[in-house]
């Protein structure tokens, strides 16, 4: 293993000590327990809007507090879900007495802990609502899996929601309008490489040179199929077919498409990407109307990529266009 | 015969020791259809517990169980820090306020361990998780008490069910949790739940057991 890395124990601690350094003027860094809110909190009247999930995923969630997205984030360690102590503490410093939403990635550890989480505010009187992000299509949802993950559309919810929460619009609107962007928003991923957790010390998933895995997750998990290496135009077809035949998409649909890299994929490699996905959505008559190119829901030092289309309406483009400040996404401010 | 309140102490750091004994290897099975956390996340927290117990100056076996439990619960995170949290907190639920246990005691409290992990888990016998281990390590140990055997034999029989479920996870295909995004391809492989799940009944056989021969 070879990373930039003082200790394995470390890491995330570490971590939080540069955010707060780096982005004090937004945000501030708690620890024990962890958990990054943006420097007005609690902002009263306003819907908060609290996420969380393992660490290396940078800049989810952490880099994504700030006005115009999430009220507070609470990092756990690599790739594992934070605690309810964290959350806990996390939605009583942010509540402004307009409710809090939750916003979960559907995984069974971040599911249950937001679980215990929202029984222990609710019982001390605070309004909390959960909404699941459940957007990867290379999982079945079925009786017989977890259900899908939440992966790329978290980013693209917590903007959207976090711009309506902003407008001060009442609790059960953010929420439903958390879960229309879940409704109409798809994702897959692939990956070239596995990637390495600090305290494991070795990759999690081997993968040859000449391979790809398709469907992956953000944990390093592996995905359900294992391939030879194609071109992005073969690749990003059998990412996009998928997305594309999972309702709601048809011709004549604008979609905001997110190109999303895993870490270690570089610019260069995602806009080629891009540039496949453009032309795969032409000929299937779908417009891009907003795009996100970059790493924003990472999986460390992993190699590939995720995309995520999102279907898009007047509603969800004005959100998406409203101004954002926050270490990982910043706009018309 | 009974379990006294300094055996609980002793079953918590024999789990412990075992949890920090096979931490690659729970981790390994766990990369292999998981997210390669299990062993480090468990270590974490049982790390945690050995830090806290060491202040507890208490003899009651149910707060004693109860702190292991939250603490599990804010040190471990993953789907295994709620899961193990809530089971030490049904079993301290159970226990409450008892300084020594009689086997039935320790099968009402199993019991409601196992309660409690399946109703935050929503896991059903053969999904392939924890479940499967707990599920026949209660049932050994709730008829082996029932039928009238020794205490020390009841407690063997509940690890032996244990490790036979265990062992059963290995065929099945994965029906809760990450592994189950897999489907077919997580069969073949051990469940890291079930497996740690062995150790914490075994370490309380070998524990209890141990003290009444």
């Amino acid at each position: 293993m070879k990373k930039l890395i003082n200790d394995p124990e470390n890491v995330v601690r570490e971590e939080l000590s540069g955010i707060a350094r780096a982005h004090g003027d937004r945000v501030e860094v708690h620890v024990d327990p962890h958990y990054i809110v943006r420097t007005d909190a609690p902002v009263q009247g306003k819907v908060a809007l609290v996420s969380g999930g393992g660490s290396g995923h940078e800049p989810m969630h952490g880099g994504f507090v700030g006005m115009g997205m999430l009220d507070a984030a609470c990092p756990g360690e690599v790739f594992t879900s934070p605690t309810p102590d964290q959350m806990e503490a996390a939605t009583k410093a942010v509540d402004g007495g307009a409710g809090v939403v939750h916003i979960v990635k559907n995984y069974t550890g971040d599911v249950m802990n937001f679980e215990m989480a929202a029984e222990l505010v609710r019982s001390e009187g605070t309004e909390v609502e959960s909404v699941l992000v459940d957007d990867d299509v290379a999982v079945q949802d079925s009786l017989y899996t977890a259900g899908r993950r939440g992966v790329g559309a978290t980013v693209l919810m917590e903007k959207i929601a976090g711009a309506a929460a902003e407008q001060r619009r009442p609790l059960k609107e953010v929420v439903d309008l958390c879960r229309k962007v879940n409704d109409n928003a798809r994702s897959m991923g692939m990956a070239l490489t596995s990637c390495t957790v600090p305290a494991a010390g070795k990759p999690t998933f081997e993968l040859g040179d000449d391979e790809v895995e398709i469907g992956i997750g953000i944990h390093g998990e592996p995905g359900r199929q294992r391939l030879k290496l194609a071109p992005v135009h073969d690749i990003v077809e059998m990412m996009a077919t998928p997305i594309v035949d999972d309702l709601p998409f048809k011709s004549g649909d604008q979609v905001l498409a997110f190109v999303n890299g895993m870490g270690g994929t570089p610019l260069i490699e995602l806009y080629i990407v891009f540039n496949e996905l453009a032309s795969f959505l032409d000929g299937r008559g779908i417009a891009i109307g907003r795009n996100l190119i970059g790493p924003y829901i990472t999986s460390l030092e992993m190699q590939g990529c995720s995309i995520t289309l999102l279907k898009l309406d007047d509603e969800l483009t004005d959100l998406w266009d409203a101004p954002v400040n926050t270490p990982g996404l910043r706009w018309g401010v | 015969m009974t379990v006294t309140h300094d055996d609980v102490v002793r079953w918590i750091r024999a789990f412990a020791d075992a949890i920090a004994q096979n931490k690659d290897s729970l981790t390994d099975l766990d990369s292999a259809i998981g997210d390669a956390d299990h062993g480090i996340n468990m270590h974490r927290g049982m790390t945690a517990v050995l830090a806290k117990m060491d202040g507890d100056g208490s003899a009651d076996i149910g707060a004693l169980l109860k702190t292991v439990g939250m603490t599990l619960v804010s040190s471990v995170g993953g789907a295994g820090g709620p899961l193990y949290g809530t089971l030490f907190l049904r079993l301290g639920a159970a226990a409450a306020g008892k300084e020594e246990l009689t086997d039935e005691d320790w099968v009402a409290m199993v019991t409601a361990g196992v309660e409690g992990v399946q109703s935050r888990g929503k896991a059903e016998p053969k999904d392939k998780t924890m479940v499967d281990a707990l599920i026949p390590a209660r049932d050994a140990l709730a008829s082996a008490v029932a039928a009238g055997e020794p205490f020390a034999d009841a407690l063997r029989s509940s690890a032996a069910a244990a490790e036979e479920g265990m062992r059963a996870t290995i065929p099945l295909v994965a029906r809760k949790g990450r592994a189950s995004y897999l489907g077919e391809r997580s069969a073949g492989h051990q469940d890291p739940g079930a497996t740690s799940s062995w150790l914490l009944m075994r370490t309380a056989a070998e524990t209890f057991g141990d003290h009444m021969e």
